[in-house]
């Protein structure tokens, strides 16, 4: 479903991704792990080309891109439809304020799918009700929770009908409390066979869920294999490293548990 | 203690009159295509080379670091002189006032617009929408609201600039003022009046603007 072949990306003097590869197959779910600035955020943009990439190949379904010196990027109109083929969810939602819970759903198929507002509007509510938020069509996502809101931004995505979802770190600006109920819908699309590339912290749901794991750190690939292989046994040091912290925290909390 | 009559005033109303009229015409004329092509240059502004960009923030800078009085006698002597055209006292004033509004509205909507968060460009991007789509469904809705307050605050402004198209003798209040106190050698309440005739159009105009951004600090 989606191939990145030696994909490369530099700020200036900053190399963020050097020579990333990596495969996922229909239905899978990849998580992406790694200490901030390890570049797992911007690759995962690459693949909706949200980033440019400075050299490279990204196929996501049938669609390739090759990113090479010399070479022209994809005019806006190849790229705008190519993104309507991967939905996104973000870590600060990033809802459309000026339109409520139905509107925001319906923005997509409406604006760029050309659906009429009456076909667009019964998908939307399905998938408004899907996400647990029927009671809350009407409102406006300055009245939301930060959960509502990011299951409002998932059912946004899903509104594209798009093969492959691509979540950025969507439960790190929830209260605690909140992080369930969107990882809960997330967990249900998994195993209604969507493809997923997540990018999280949430070491306990990316061994859940996800097929694989691949730990990344200053751009490259360290580690890859599957879920719960990579966490319950890391073979590289920086992988150890980075997971025990969150081992460390995994035990304090279960022996908090039995006092 | 001078003595105020205003009957004199009184008798010249049909000539003031006239006056506001010609004041309020040039103020809403200038205020849409200032408005236009502030929109205009602004757009064309965000997300292009610097080869437009540039040209384009030297002439806002122009319009915006010279008094207008000296754009309107330019825009009247030097411009018809340089592209050797005929241009009427009415047009010139119109011109003027038109990219002299223009410069600072434009200023008012790119800042409108670099205002609304990246994040909202790219929710909109990642759904498949064109530049174009981003712009006219998400970015310029949010925009435009924060942007009518410094609007309507520089189109008052707008209307108070239009006095100086008086010196070009176009008959707007303060030129028929003028003209009234020359005739009748009563300055004081010929002025006075003038100067109450801008304060009871702008006043309502100012009350409106802070209504307006209470009702938005609301809604926020």
């Amino acid at each position: 479903m989606i191939k990145v072949h030696s994909l490369r990306k530099q700020y200036g003097n900053n190399i963020v991704l050097r020579d990333i590869s990596l495969s996922v197959a229909r239905g899978e779910v990849l998580a992406l792990i790694g200490p901030s600035g390890s570049g797992k955020s911007t690759l995962l943009r690459c693949l909706n080309l949200l980033v440019q990439p400075d050299g490279g190949q990204v196929r996501v379904g049938e669609t390739r891109f090759d990113f090479n010196a010399g070479q022209r990027l994809p005019r806006d109109a190849e790229q705008a439809r190519f993104r309507t083929t991967t939905g996104m969810v973000f870590q600060h939602f990033n809802l459309f304020p000026h339109m409520n819970v139905l509107q925001n759903v319906m923005e997509g198929p409406v604006t760029v799918l050309r659906q009429s507002r009456s076909q667009a509007a019964e998908t939307a509510r399905a998938l408004v009700e899907k996400v647990g938020l029927s009671h809350k069509l009407d409102a406006f996502p300055n009245r939301l929770s930060g959960g509502e809101k990011q299951r409002v931004a998932i059912a946004r995505a899903l509104a594209m009908k798009p093969s492959v979802m691509l979540f950025d770190e969507v439960t790190s600006a929830l209260d605690p409390e909140l992080v369930g109920e969107v990882l809960n819908v997330m967990r249900d699309l998994a195993h209604e066979g969507m493809t997923m590339v997540i990018v999280t912290h949430e070491i306990g749901f990316a061994r859940e869920m996800a097929d694989r794991v691949l730990f990344m750190k200053g751009g490259v690939v360290v580690e890859e294999g599957p879920a719960h292989a990579l966490i319950d046994h890391p073979q590289e040091a920086a992988t150890q490293a980075f997971l025990s912290h969150f081992h460390l925290r995994h035990h304090a909390m279960s022996e908090d548990s039995h006092v | 203690m001078y003595q105020w009559d205003f009957s004199l005033v009184w008798q010249y109303r049909q000539i003031l009159l006239v006056g506001l009229q010609y004041t309020l015409v040039f103020t809403v004329l200038s205020v849409v295509a200032g408005l236009a092509l502030g929109l205009f240059i602004a757009l064309a502004r965000i997300g292009t080379p610097r080869a437009v960009n540039i040209p384009l923030q030297g002439a806002v800078e122009l319009f915006r670091c010279t008094p207008f009085l000296v754009i309107l006698i330019w825009f009247y002597y030097a411009l018809p002189v340089l592209i050797d055209i005929n241009l009427s006292a009415m047009m010139a004033a119109f011109l003027a006032l038109t990219f002299y509004g223009a410069s600072f509205y434009s200023e008012i909507v790119r800042a409108g617009i670099v205002s609304i968060e990246s994040g909202q460009v790219e929710a909109a991007r990642a759904l498949g929408m064109r530049r174009w789509q981003v712009m006219r469904r998400v970015v310029l809705p949010q925009a435009f609201k924060r942007m009518i307050p410094p609007l309507m605050n520089q189109s008052i402004l707008q209307l108070k600039n239009t006095s100086l198209v008086s010196v070009l003798a176009v008959p707007d209040l303060v030129y028929q003022g003028q003209l009234i106190a020359h005739e009748t050698y009563r300055p004081l309440e010929v002025y006075t009046t003038v100067a109450l005739s801008y304060f009871i159009v702008l006043f309502p105009a100012t009350l409106l603007v802070q209504r307006i951004e209470r009702r938005l600090a609301l809604s926020d």
